[in-house]
């Protein structure tokens, strides 16, 4: 089985191995590293100093044979030893928010149709009936308006969480978003802090047509005071939902349309999750992925093709998107050299455009191939299934992206 | 047309009805407004405006009950309470000043926007305000700040850029916050504020219902009539009438949005209607009569604080000097500045006092003295103070700053195997 690759070199040599398909490796010289063809630098002399004796030890790899992590895996800061309870994530997200509201009673929501609605996707069902209207509050369409109440609420005491129906109706309340809820802690010098969580589903569905299928991620990473995070499965979406409304700072919590309704069983004691941790889905040596949201589980599909094909990626979901996770992202690049960035925000700016900077910047001297980074299209997301599904990433083009870097 | 401050002429009656009687006529220019740009409705009283019978509601004028509650001696105010008021404008007034100075010097920079001539409306409603009370403002703030109590020299200081200004240099003339005045800025784009003060009403109502805590806290917001045609104004008026949240919507209508009239812009511009529509009492009231303004703001304050919910108050005011200390101030009517100049508050209220033997000149005297010396004191402070050194940059971007990156030691945090330790303390 020839499915073993080889890593960058020895600090001192080159030796020869045995590539996959056709050797297509050429002896690496400094020049080439500027030459980013199809052929990929696979060893530099004297860059990496201290790797090269734990590459060596890659050759004899066994095959993997479980692609996808097993459940112990994945909650792996789960430290519960007896069985936890199984649930949907919307239902992990209305846990977590209740336990965070009867936990500090100052912690209140307000969106449209929260209260007694039960929330459109069913995360505050039953709030308003335990807490009241005045808790879970019911607004008028007016997101601007409420999302500034709701900053005004948390500078003068209460933590709100602040649902937007949509992420994309949260566009109306950028003013505040950008002006006051970024800013207010740096411009009062201090005085005042802002810990508001602001929610919502968003990310392209099925079919919902391109109003309502926007990837917002990028257009509020660039705003200074905010902290934003990505919940993918129903373990990290209840810790992230904890972490954020007991943080001091302004949390924007992205949740994604078709994740509603995934299963899982995450345990029955208290837990959070670290808002500013990425979570590892799957260790692996040939490669990185990094992703968040939705697109884990299309890459975790990716990776089950991969391992029969023989590769070995590592994957991480990096839950946090402003800041990164560098610690955890840098290691992985340190063990891999390779990065592969799949997300569904747009190319243009993106989150994986800001990724692809920040691994560049830091970790260049680590990488033996360009940072490579699948994004959905720069268009609106169209109506007709065919043109959705080619939006946005799918399981094929990760695979042959894989394939492509790690030749 | 010198105001008068006798009570029975106190304040016009505005009833929910529609129809006005006597209204104190909108300053207008000579000539009426173009019938493309502006407002298509004729100014004069006679158009009254019936409200849809179904609107009825028993809200009443909050000018009627100030009007049939004639008190008993014909004086508003006790001698202790005008020479509060009266501190209060100078100090607003000759600080103003003083800032154009400064400005002209090179000892600050940016946009400032002076206050001179609305002091009354800052005044009349502040000083009502106990310290836990809320105020909201726009970017003219200098003067709500100072009349809520922050120090002069730290409003000057901050002004000037420095670490002992109120925000520590971080916010500038704009943004004037203080959580120990409860002033809640200070914001830079209009209307911006208003949401904001909406939240913090919201939080005194939650305190009273949800937390069961004697909470009587109002808030109360100011902003200037351009304000008054963006969304952000209609969709808290919705809200604090649903909610009868405890707050004072004050419009500062001084008639200009830096170049453009109030009446090319608004198609209604009486902006106190504006508050029936909603539910809730609007008030049009003189703005350069701080008496005037004083009692319209007690009957709106009482209102809030008995928990019946919000007041918009429409103080027609006048800004002498232009929109800010950039504003060459060309486009505006000399006569209509020289009438509004006549009606100071200052000399206005200063006539008051003495005419009805509340003080006499030598105590006014000596309170404007005090208030030059406190100026004065204050830009000697602000100018001793140092400015923000570099470590002050990065400071204060995230409350909680685990999240931005940065450790401890200023570096950047990715190679810190400690960086991931959590966040919220369990």
């Amino acid at each position: 089985m020839s499915a073993i690759l080889q890593g960058a070199g020895a600090a001192t040599s080159l030796s020869p191995f045995n590539s996959i398909d056709s050797n297509k490796l050429v002896p690496p010289s400094r020049s080439s590293l500027s030459v980013r063809s199809k052929r990929y630098i696979v060893a530099e002399s004297n860059v990496i100093k201290s790797f090269g004796s734990g590459l060596i030890t890659r050759r004899s790899k066994p095959l993997i044979a479980n692609a996808v992590a097993t459940k112990r895996e994945n909650a792996a800061s789960s430290t519960s030893s007896k069985p936890g309870h199984e649930l949907l994530l919307f239902e992990a997200l209305q846990e977590g928010l209740e336990e965070e509201m009867d936990r500090d009673p100052h912690v209140c929501v307000m969106g449209e149709d929260v209260g007694h609605y039960g929330g459109s996707y069913k995360v505050t069902k039953g709030l308003a009936d335990k807490f009241g209207d005045l808790r879970v509050l019911d607004t008028p369409i007016c997101e601007n308006a409420f999302t500034g109440m709701g900053i005004g609420a948390a500078m003068t005491g209460l933590r709100p969480v602040i649902e937007g129906m949509n992420m994309g109706f949260l566009l109306l309340a950028f003013n505040q978003i950008s002006n006051n809820c970024g800013m207010l802690h740096y411009t009062s010098g201090g005085q005042f802090t802002i810990p508001v969580v602001i929610r919502g589903p968003g990310g392209v569905g099925r079919q919902l047509g391109a109003e309502h299928s926007q990837r917002l991620e990028s257009y509020f990473q660039s705003i200074p005071g905010i902290q934003m995070v990505a919940c993918s499965t129903p373990y990290n979406a209840k810790g992230l939902m904890k972490a954020a409304i007991r943080s001091e700072n302004p949390v924007i919590l992205f949740e994604h349309v078709l994740l509603y309704n995934l299963k899982e069983s995450i345990p029955d004691e208290e837990y959070i999750c670290n808002l500013e941790e990425a979570e590892m889905v799957r260790p692996g040596e040939h490669i990185t992925i990094l992703t968040y949201s939705r697109m884990r589980y299309h890459v975790m599909q990716a990776a089950k093709t991969l391992v029969n094909k023989g590769y070995d990626p590592e994957v991480i979901d990096i839950r946090s998107l402003k800041p990164f996770d560098l610690y955890t992202i840098g290691n992985s690049v340190k063990k891999t050299h390779r990065v592969l960035i799949v997300e569904e925000c747009m190319r243009t700016g993106g989150i994986g455009a800001s990724l692809t900077a920040a691994i560049n910047e830091n970790f260049h001297d680590y990488l033996d191939a360009p940072v490579m980074c699948l994004s959905s299209q720069d268009v609106p997301t169209p109506y007709a299934g065919t043109l959705e599904e080619w939006t946005v990433v799918q399981p094929a083009q990760i695979v042959t992206a894989v394939e492509h870097l790690c030749q | 047309m010198a105001t008068s401050f006798s009570p029975t002429n106190l304040t016009t009656t505005v009833s929910l009805h529609g129809s006005q009687e006597s209204r104190i006529s909108l300053p207008i220019r000579l000539s009426p407004p173009s019938s493309f740009l502006g407002s298509t409705i004729s100014l004069s009283v006679n158009s009254p405006r019936k409200l849809n019978a179904s609107r009825r509601s028993p809200i009443v004028g909050v000018q009627e009950i100030v009007k049939q509650k004639k008190p008993t001696n014909s004086l508003l105010i006790t001698k202790e309470e005008g020479l509060v008021l009266y501190e209060d404008m100078i100090l607003g007034r000759s600080f103003e000043d003083m800032c154009a100075q400064m400005y002209y010097r090179g000892k600050m920079f940016g946009f400032v926007h002076l206050y001179n001539g609305q002091e009354a409306v800052s005044t009349g409603f502040i000083k009502l305000l106990t310290k836990t009370d809320s105020v909201v403002s726009t970017y003219r703030d200098h003067v709500h700040a100072l009349s809520k109590g922050v120090s002069a020299r730290a409003v000057m200081s901050e002004l000037f850029g420095k670490v002992t200004g109120c925000c520590r240099g971080q916010g500038g003339s704009m943004h004037m916050f203080s959580k120990e005045h409860n002033m809640l800025g200070g914001f830079a784009f209009i209307g911006e504020g208003i949401p904001v003060a909406t939240g913090a009403a919201f939080t005194s109502k939650y305190k009273r219902d949800v937390l069961k805590q004697n909470c009587e806290d109002v808030t109360v917001a100011f902003f200037g009539d351009g304000t008054c045609n963006n969304g952000q104004f209609y969709e808290c008026l919705n809200m604090a009438a649903l909610y009868k949240l405890p707050i004072i919507f004050v419009v500062e209508n001084n008639l200009w949005a830096i170049g453009m009239s109030h009446l090319r812009s608004t198609s209604d511009p009486e902006i106190w209607k504006k508050g029936p529509a909603f539910g809730m009492p609007g008030v049009h009231v003189d703005g350069m009569d701080v008496l005037k303004v004083r009692e319209v703001a007690k009957e709106a304050v009482t209102r809030a604080r008995r928990g019946e919910g919000p007041t918009l108050v429409e103080c027609e005011t006048y800004r002498f000097r232009g929109h800010s200390l950039a504003d060459p101030d060309e486009l505006r009517d000399a006569a209509e500045k020289a009438k509004y100049a006549a009606r100071d508050p200052i000399t206005a209220l200063k006539k008051y006092l003495t005419e009805n033997k509340l003080a006499n000149e030598a105590e006014l005297k000596s309170i404007e003295k005090k208030i030059d010396e406190l100026v004065e004191e204050a830009v000697e402070f602000a100018d001793a103070s140092p400015q923000p050194g570099r470590s002050q940059l990065l400071e204060n971007v995230f409350a909680d700053p685990k999240g931005f990156g940065i450790g401890p030691d200023g570096k950047y945090r990715c190679e810190d195997p400690k960086f991931t330790e959590g966040t919220a303390q369990v």
